[in-house]
């Protein structure tokens, strides 16, 4: 009973929030900031390294130029803070950022709920990459496998939209499934590669699983400046996908070129979409799961969808990747079994709690 | 239609099934167990010593897919399981095999074929004409093809002990009418380990033995870690495998805490780590087996194989023991 009275208590509260919110209040992302702090602080905090939650915060806070504290952490236990924990965290945030205001971004130009990350073939494309770069025997080469799968998800929306482009008409019908026909020609050039090499079938499936297990501030150096050009690019675009939202033919009133609109913020999607699975594999659901739990809490505006969903898109992949890292500790889950677990009954409960429609 | 003939159906069925009770009982005397019974399987052929060494057909053994039964010396056997290979070479049944999996790649000598371990295609063996097949697993219906084809089928998946290779050997030895070769693989492995750890005094020390560059590991438990204990190593992974699989992945931040003695890269075919790699790894400068060399690169195909070359695996291992001094 009590729990039904919250629950209807939360939806009238959206409710509300939901007729108001076409402009962004400084509550909501006020209140989205101290969840993506709060999600930062517990990964940094937690992990299979038993490292004293004090000497963690004291490490943190002398780094802060001009003070000096002294941690009381061993050399190696700074070495795990700084070299494998935080570079982890921080590679989770980016590519969070990355997959939720792409998936963002997708739903919005297409005009499609369903609409993820992947939606145009680049998790295809990026496996076919990086399968081909681990068979070819550079797996052990920090960049190969990163830059072979950022080409081969970029090669795959090219062509997916140049597919979708001659075919012809405006109809973003089109594109979604020349996405589809080029995402499954990928997948069976990828599995036919991984079968003719059955000896590498391990490290390929580790990667289609995604993983950050790996991460340094060498992949974090690879991701930022794609991340943060992307995300910024997207999130300016905000009042133009809320007019394409309307219709095309009220875009082209408005004097707006929903064709050029569409194109870069598609690139941009896309872009952000390739550096994210060249660093860390495939990772499921966090495109579709943000976007929309934002949506029905905040309101349907993408002056309130995209930047919520950059900073809590975050939030969420530091969370899950916490859990892959703790759940049964000191083994790993993979992240992308951790998002789609945890995410999907998260989101049938928001769905279930909000009773609103999505589009 | 009457009763007689009835009766005489009945007893008919009833006389045959106890022939046929009587003969699976027979039959289950000598099987060998491939599991933890090393001897049970140097007395596969019981009804004659001598002739034994030379085969005695049929032999029936315990194989991972249960019982088989090898009817007659096997003049064409095909190999999809790369420990099966060198361990058919070892005993000396090389020239009665005609093809090996794409994976068997030691010894030179083997007939390496196209046929693919990991996805085997029964037409595709069935080509060869194969009078018996030897594979490490059946991803579904290779065995029931196989079987359904008429050719005898032993899946001998890896062992999870010392014991259970050499039981191993000694079925192939028996089933392929080498019993006298295998008897000499085994007898030289258990000489040369024993010597092995005979030699070297065994360190109280822990290793992280890596199967591939996502920190997969394996647990002191597991047929690699048996080698290791011989000498004294303990696995950091035994605390991580709350499944009890055997084969965690770990974090990386719980190996560079667990600061393991040695580090034994099983995986410098696979995903070309190097002990250089290893070293430029983030936060693994600070590991101590990297500071003091001791980073030990392994063959991924000797460490992955049950067969005599895993005494070699174990030199390596035991190289890197000698030359450890513990600090206190």
């Amino acid at each position: 009973m009590a729990i039904a009275t919250s629950e209807t208590r939360a939806a009238g509260t959206a409710d509300a929030a939901r007729v108001r919110a076409t402009r962004l209040r400084p509550l909501g992302l006020g209140l989205a900031l101290a969840i993506l702090v709060a999600a930062v602080l517990a990964g940094v905090l937690t992990g299979a390294a038993s490292l004293p939650a004090r000497g963690v915060l004291a490490e943190l806070l002398g780094a802060v130029p001009g003070v000096s504290v002294d941690s009381g952490l061993s050399e190696r236990q700074a070495a795990i803070l700084w070299q494998i924990r935080l570079p982890r965290v921080v590679l989770g945030a980016l590519v969070g950022v990355a997959l939720s205001v792409s998936g963002a971004a997708y739903q919005g130009v297409f005009r499609n709920p369903l609409a993820d990350p992947y939606l145009l073939g680049a998790a295809a494309g990026a496996g076919l990459g990086a399968t081909l770069a681990i068979v070819a025997g550079l797996g052990g080469d920090p960049l190969a496998v990163p830059l072979s799968a950022f080409l081969g998800a970029l090669g795959a929306v090219a062509i997916t939209y140049a597919v979708g482009r001659s075919i012809g008409g405006r109809s973003s019908g089109t594109i979604i499934l020349a996405g589809v026909a080029v995402a499954s020609f990928f997948t069976a050039l990828q599995t036919f590669v991984q079968q003719r090499n059955s000896d590498t079938l391990r490290e390929v499936y580790a990667w289609i699983l995604g993983r950050l297990g790996t991460a340094g501030w060498g992949e974090v150096a690879l991701v930022l400046p794609y991340v943060v050009v992307t995300a910024t690019a997207i999130v300016l675009h905000r009042r133009h996908l809320d007019v394409l939202a309307v219709g095309e033919g009220e875009a082209r009133a408005l004097g707006m070129r929903a064709d050029r609109i569409r194109l870069v913020v598609i690139a941009a999607a896309t872009l952000a979409t390739a550096a994210a699975v060249s660093v860390s594999g495939l990772i499921g659901f966090v495109g579709i799961i943000v976007p929309h739990t934002v949506r029905l809490v905040a309101g349907a505006s993408y002056r309130v969808v995209l930047p919520l969903s950059v900073v809590l898109g975050g939030a969420f992949l530091v969370l899950a990747d916490l859990l892959a890292r703790t759940v049964v500790s000191p083994a790993e889950l993979p992240i992308g079994v951790v998002t789609s677990f945890f995410g999907a009954p998260f989101f049938m409960l928001v769905l279930r709690t909000s009773r609103r429609s999505i589009s | 239609m009457n009763t007689s003939l009835r009766w005489l159906r009945a007893s008919v069925l009833t006389i045959t099934a106890a022939l046929v009770l009587g003969a699976c009982a027979g039959s289950t005397e000598p099987v060998a167990d491939a599991t933890d019974d090393a001897d049970a399987a140097t007395d596969v052929p019981d009804e004659g010593t001598e002739d034994a060494l030379e085969g005695a057909w049929p032999v029936t053994i315990a194989a991972t897919n249960g019982d088989v039964t090898v009817v007659g010396r096997p003049q064409r056997i095909v190999s999809l399981s790369a420990a099966s290979t060198e361990i058919l070479f070892a005993i000396g049944a090389g020239e009665q095999v005609i093809a090996v999996d794409d994976q068997s790649n030691h010894p030179p000598e083997a007939p390496v074929t196209d046929l693919a371990a990991f996805t085997p295609n029964v037409e595709a063996i069935l080509e060869f004409e194969p009078d018996l097949v030897f594979t490490s697993f059946d991803p579904g219906d290779l065995v029931s093809g196989l079987e359904a084809a008429g050719v005898t089928t032993i899946v001998h998946d890896a062992p999870a002990t010392l014991d259970g290779a050499y039981a191993q050997i000694e079925q192939v030895g028996a089933v392929t009418g080498n019993l006298a070769g295998s008897a000499e693989v085994v007898a030289t492995m258990q000489s040369d380990i024993e010597a092995i750890v005979g030699e070297v005094q065994a360190a109280d020390a822990t290793y992280y033995h890596e199967l591939d560059n996502t920190y997969y590991s394996v647990t002191s438990t597991t047929f690699i870690g048996e080698i290791y204990g011989l000498l004294g190593l303990t696995s950091i992974a035994d605390g991580a495998d709350g499944a009890e699989f055997g084969f965690p992945q770990l974090s990386n931040e719980y190996i560079v805490e667990a600061d393991p003695t040695f580090v034994f890269l099983a995986d410098t075919k696979c995903c070309s780590v190097t002990a250089d790699s290893v070293a430029e790894r983030p936060g693994w400068g600070q590991l101590t087996a990297v500071q003091q060399g001791r980073v030990v690169e392994l063959d991924d195909d000797v460490v992955s194989r049950w067969g005599p070359r895993i005494v070699e695996f174990l030199r390596t291992v035991a190289d890197a023991v000698a030359q450890y001094e513990p600090a206190s």
